[in-house]
């Protein structure tokens, strides 16, 4: 394979930017704020006199002082020292969907940065539209689900959110006492464990079955009964396996009375394919930032848009956004409704990127997005599948992305699966996704070659891969010690676990270093 | 057939797409040649049982491939929207209009981090050095040594926090101020979990003085027990008081073995007492006022900080990003600290989850910090409280308009009952002013009667003031 590629020389910006609390010198400054005017002045007394003299601020805060410019230009190179998906072949980051997300987008979102959402409703009757019609036009066809929320600010939040949702529903039948199980699977993103167990619900978790990677029926039938309040799974799950016998699990959960949430995280590659509703879910949620092309930003800001089928609509979150066919509202009085869990109506400027896109793909494109993710997922695993030291357990094609193992690498030469991930960055690529722990696959890493990948990408990134695995088997130490082309060397990493050295902030690493 | 019983029409025209390089036929056919398939179907046939298929097309709108057709699109449905820099603002009530400066937006625009994700410290360092430095900078204006990256907002901030005192205590109750954010308590009250559930933590609510808005100690002393938890307070609180009797409030805590959580408006910070001076053990509050536009709500951000103990670092929910060293001198890394505790390692045995929040939000906030210092800081306090006074003044000289409570920060409870008015009926008419009026909190402070929270900060002019006072006196007459 690396015989058509050649990989190009990389090294990363290197700065060595010192922390900014080191930087400027005092009395230098980056901003003005707006003044007090004459007229104000005069007319009231000194910000002194307003607060209760206990509560005054007596040393002014140790922020750093620096002119604009060298503000500016600090920000600058850390961002140079940021790979961001736009620079480099980002398709290592697995159950992520790391696509393009359009410029033009961005503009649009501009327009709205000065809107408070306070406003009368009269006054933001064009984002009510958007978020109205991103909901009961795209998103009700592309699911089947009735009735959507964008409140929750996270994928994690959106399946929190649904866990809410879940809790309300059996506390409406008087049957949350004993209903307090909710089921999900080990390769199901660690969210459909830790946020139902936040909402307070005991969690039975399902392994798969060692053939076939799927959890098996008999443990499903097992595992329900009148305790049982729902089932949170993604699917495909985290291997990129697609359920076949996803419908026949949402039906043993109904046949006890429980409620089935859909994980829709890695629903990019079934677009028009598949939906939630034909696989009998009650609910489901999508990832805006993935799969509708919101940018990651950094870890957020991000969304789940929540759906539910019409019976469970009078629970979600307040407000919702109506229409009376000529203006748009929002709907607070919802006397079932959970309340909130996030202020407001959520991020929705990614709402507001996702209508874009989606407008710009419509039915055709939004299918061309599952299609060609498809295929190169299938393409992908045949050059990874090639490359020595690397595996797949389990069977099955998969959908959008593939967990592989390079456990083999390992053991016939030390090299692990942290190791390479580290390598690879010295090659101009963000680090693969291994996995979300426990590793049931040893050693694992997760890519995800979504629509926004060329064939000469996936040839590059798969060649990336192989040269590692060379490396591995002939000169292990190279990589033991990488990265080398990267903006610093090996961490390391003895702090993060040692109470006495780890620092979340300037002032903690002082005082430890002082005491060291 | 079977083929186009599935909605996948052989003969429709190719589809290339800007977004999607391989939409080009020539490219898909030599990807399915390599993987051994003769088309799409063939590879959808073999993951997803027929049954389960969507056997036609969605039902969608045209699409708008052309850029320009789309832009067209889209902002003839946003020109619907009026925005606070038409319009004059005085809506605060957990998403406040300040002064965003330039290099803000410039940062905030960077393809680097905006589009980066979850990569580890040697591609991303640039953004785990932000994350740092925004726990950093955050930590010095509320003076605490812990600080993580920030939270959807600052309401899943507190939630976090009162399940942290409840792991802490082992207790299974928190007392929070009635002049909470009615949002953020109904948040909270999602957190902490409805009776029937067996970890359910009771939110008993204390009062508030009706003459100063602050805590009512008393309530507070009557209602605390061995079994809280925690006592929340906000500072400044919804209502916009300043809480003078924090100390207190978080003695008594401390005197009843629960932790003091407070919640804060971190742009108070440059001229009001950090909450490390009162004893505050866990401190959140919202990030979108230090450089982060409203986004019609879409700007918060919260955040979640404590004390450098284990017993607290080792409940905190969210990632928590530590510097450290690497192999090449003077070489500074960053990493996930005690990451045993979280959602990614230990799922349902995790404190809370952990997930992606709002890490653009953190970054821009720091550039914002950075360039505010602690001068820029103070200024900012004290522009900010010295315009919401000269206002609060104007509005208290408009015949039949009352200001509820004297010691306040940016906002200030204006009761209409002398006007015989209702406030959405003065809000509505203002709108014809150009001005969207304070925040209806009639309903939530019923006890408060015709009561409207208003907000003025440091963006506000003495011009924009006496184009409010002038328009509600004109109402008030009418």
């Amino acid at each position: 394979m690396t015989d058509q590629v050649k990989l190009r020389r990389y090294q990363a910006p290197v700065w060595t930017e010192p922390i900014i609390m080191e930087m400027g010198r005092e009395g230098e400054r980056g901003i003005i704020p707006p003044p007090v005017e004459e007229k104000i002045r005069k007319a009231v007394d000194e910000a002194e006199s307003y607060v209760p003299a206990g509560m005054r601020r007596k040393e002014p805060p140790r922020l750093p002082e620096l002119s604009q410019p060298h503000v500016l230009r600090h920000y600058l190179r850390l961002s140079q020292q940021t790979l961001g998906m736009d620079l480099n072949i980002d398709l290592g980051e697995g159950t992520c969907t790391m696509k393009y997300s359009p410029r033009v987008n961005e503009e649009l979102v501009k327009q709205i940065a000065d809107v408070h959402p306070l406003q009368h409703e009269d006054t933001i009757q064009g984002i009510l539209e958007i978020l109205y019609k991103f909901a009961k036009v795209f998103l009700k066809e592309i699911s089947g689900l009735d009735e959507f929320s964008f409140q929750p600010g996270g994928g994690a939040d959106g399946v929190y959110t649904n866990a809410c949702v879940i809790r309300k529903y059996h506390e409406s039948n008087n049957e949350l006492q004993q209903r307090n199980e909710i089921i999900t699977t080990i390769f199901s993103h660690p969210c459909d464990a830790a946020t139902p167990a936040t909402a307070g619900f005991k969690i039975i978790t399902l392994y798969p079955d060692g053939e076939t990677g799927l959890p098996e029926l008999e443990a499903l039938k097992a595992a329900v009964s009148k305790r049982t309040a729902g089932m949170m799974i993604t699917n495909p799950e985290d291997t990129g396996i697609f359920n076949p016998q996803i419908d026949e699990m949402t039906k043993i959960i109904h046949e006890v009375g429980g409620l089935c949430a859909y994980d829709q995280a890695n629903a990019n590659a079934l677009l028009g394919i598949t939906r939630a509703k034909e696989a009998g879910f009650d609910m489901c949620f999508f990832n805006l930032h993935k799969t509708f092309s919101s940018p990651h930003g950094s870890e957020g800001p991000a969304c789940a848009a929540i759906g539910v089928v019409e019976k469970l609509a009078k629970f979600l979150p307040v407000p919702i956004v109506t229409s009376d066919g000529t203006k748009y509202h929002l709907d607070y009085e919802r006397p079932y409704s959970i309340g909130k869990t996030r202020d407001f109506y959520g991020n929705v400027q990614a709402v507001l990127r996702s209508y874009a896109w989606s407008m710009c793909m419509g039915a055709e494109g939004l299918r061309e997005t599952a299609e060609v993710s498809t295929i190169n997922q299938s393409y992908l695993d045949k050059k990874l599948l090639a490359i020595k030291g690397v595996t797949r357990p389990f069977k099955f094609r998969r959908v959008d992305q593939a967990r592989y193992s390079v456990d083999k690498m390992k053991k016939d030469t030390g090299i692990g699966t942290d190791d390479v991930a580290r390598r690879m960055v010295d090659f101009g690529v963000t680090n693969y996704q291994t996995s979300h722990h426990p590793w049931v696959i040893p050693e694992p890493f997760t890519p995800e070659p979504c629509e926004t990948y060329s064939k000469a990408d996936i040839d590059y990134w798969a060649a990336i891969i192989e040269q590692v695995s060379k490396e591995a088997y002939t000169n292990p130490e190279l990589i033991k010690k990488s990265p080398h082309n990267s903006t610093i060397a090996k961490m390391r990493e003895t702090a993060f676990d040692d109470p006495e050295k780890w620092a979340m902030t300037w002032r903690a690493y002082l005082r430890k270093r002082k005491q060291k | 057939m079977a083929l186009e019983v599935l909605g996948f029409d052989m003969n429709r025209k190719p589809l290339i797409h800007p977004y999607i390089p391989n939409s080009v036929p020539a490219t898909k056919d030599e990807m399915l040649k390599e993987i051994g398939v003769r088309n799409t179907e063939q590879l959808y046939a073999e993951m997803i049982p027929e049954r389960l298929r969507l056997k036609r097309s969605m039902n969608l709108p045209e699409a708008l491939q052309s850029e320009l057709d789309l832009r067209r699109h889209v902002e003839g449905i946003l020109s619907k929207n009026k925005t606070c820099r038409e319009y004059l603002n005085f809506l605060g009530a957990g998403c406040w209009q300040h002064f965003v400066p330039a290099v803000c937006d410039e940062i905030a625009g960077r393809a680097e981090f905006l589009t980066a994700y979850a990569g580890l410290g040697y591609s991303d360092l640039g953004k785990y050095q932000s994350f740092f430095e925004f726990q950093s900078m955050i930590g010095e204006l509320i003076g605490m040594e812990v600080v993580g990256v920030p939270t959807y907002d600052w309401g899943s901030a507190a939630g976090h926090a009162i399940r942290m005192a409840s792991r802490m205590t082992g207790r299974k109750e928190v007392l929070a101020s009635r002049t909470t954010s009615p949002s953020r308590l109904s948040i909270i009250k999602n957190f902490c979990q409805p009776t029937a559930m067996p970890s359910h933590i009771d939110v008993g609510i204390v009062d508030y003085d009706r003459k100063t808005g602050m805590v009512n100690l008393e309530d507070l002393k009557r209602k605390i027990s061995s079994r809280t938890a925690a006592v929340y307070f906000e500072n400044p609180s919804y209502l916009g008081t300043i809480e003078a009797q924090s100390p207190e409030i978080c003695k008594i805590a401390h005197e009843n073995g629960a932790e003091a959580v407070v919640g804060i408006d971190p742009i108070s910070l440059g001229i009001l007492a950090p909450p490390s001076d009162y004893r505050a053990d866990i401190v959140c509050g919202e990030v979108q006022p230090l450089g982060i536009h409203m986004h019609c709500g879409g700007g918060l951000s919260g955040f979640l900080a404590c004390r450098d103990e284990l017993r607290y670092v080792g409940e905190h929910p969210s990632f928590l990003i530590s510097i450290t060293d690497t192999e090449r001198e003077g070489e500074y890394g960053f990493g996930q600290a005690k990451y045993d505790r979280t959602s990614f390692m230990v799922r349902e045995n995790a404190k809370d989850w952990a997930g992606t929040t709002t890490g653009l939000w953190s970054i821009v906030s720091a550039v914002y910090m950075a360039l505010m210092g602690p001068k820029g800081m103070k200024e900012v306090g004290e522009a900010t409280i010295r315009k919401s006074h000269y206002a609060a003044r104007r509005i208290s000289q408009i015949k039949g308009l009352k200001v509820c409570f004297s010691t306040f920060f940016k906002e200030f409870v204006v009761n209409f009952d002398g006007t015989g008015k209702k406030v959405s009926k003065v809000n509505k008419s203002l709108l014809k002013y150009g001005i969207f009026g304070g925040k209806d909190i009639s309903e939530e402070y019923a006890e408060l009667g015709q009561s409207a929270l208003y907000c003025v900060t440091e963006i506000h002019r003495a011009e924009d003031i006496e184009r409010l006072a002038d328009a509600l006196a004109k109402m008030v007459r009418k």
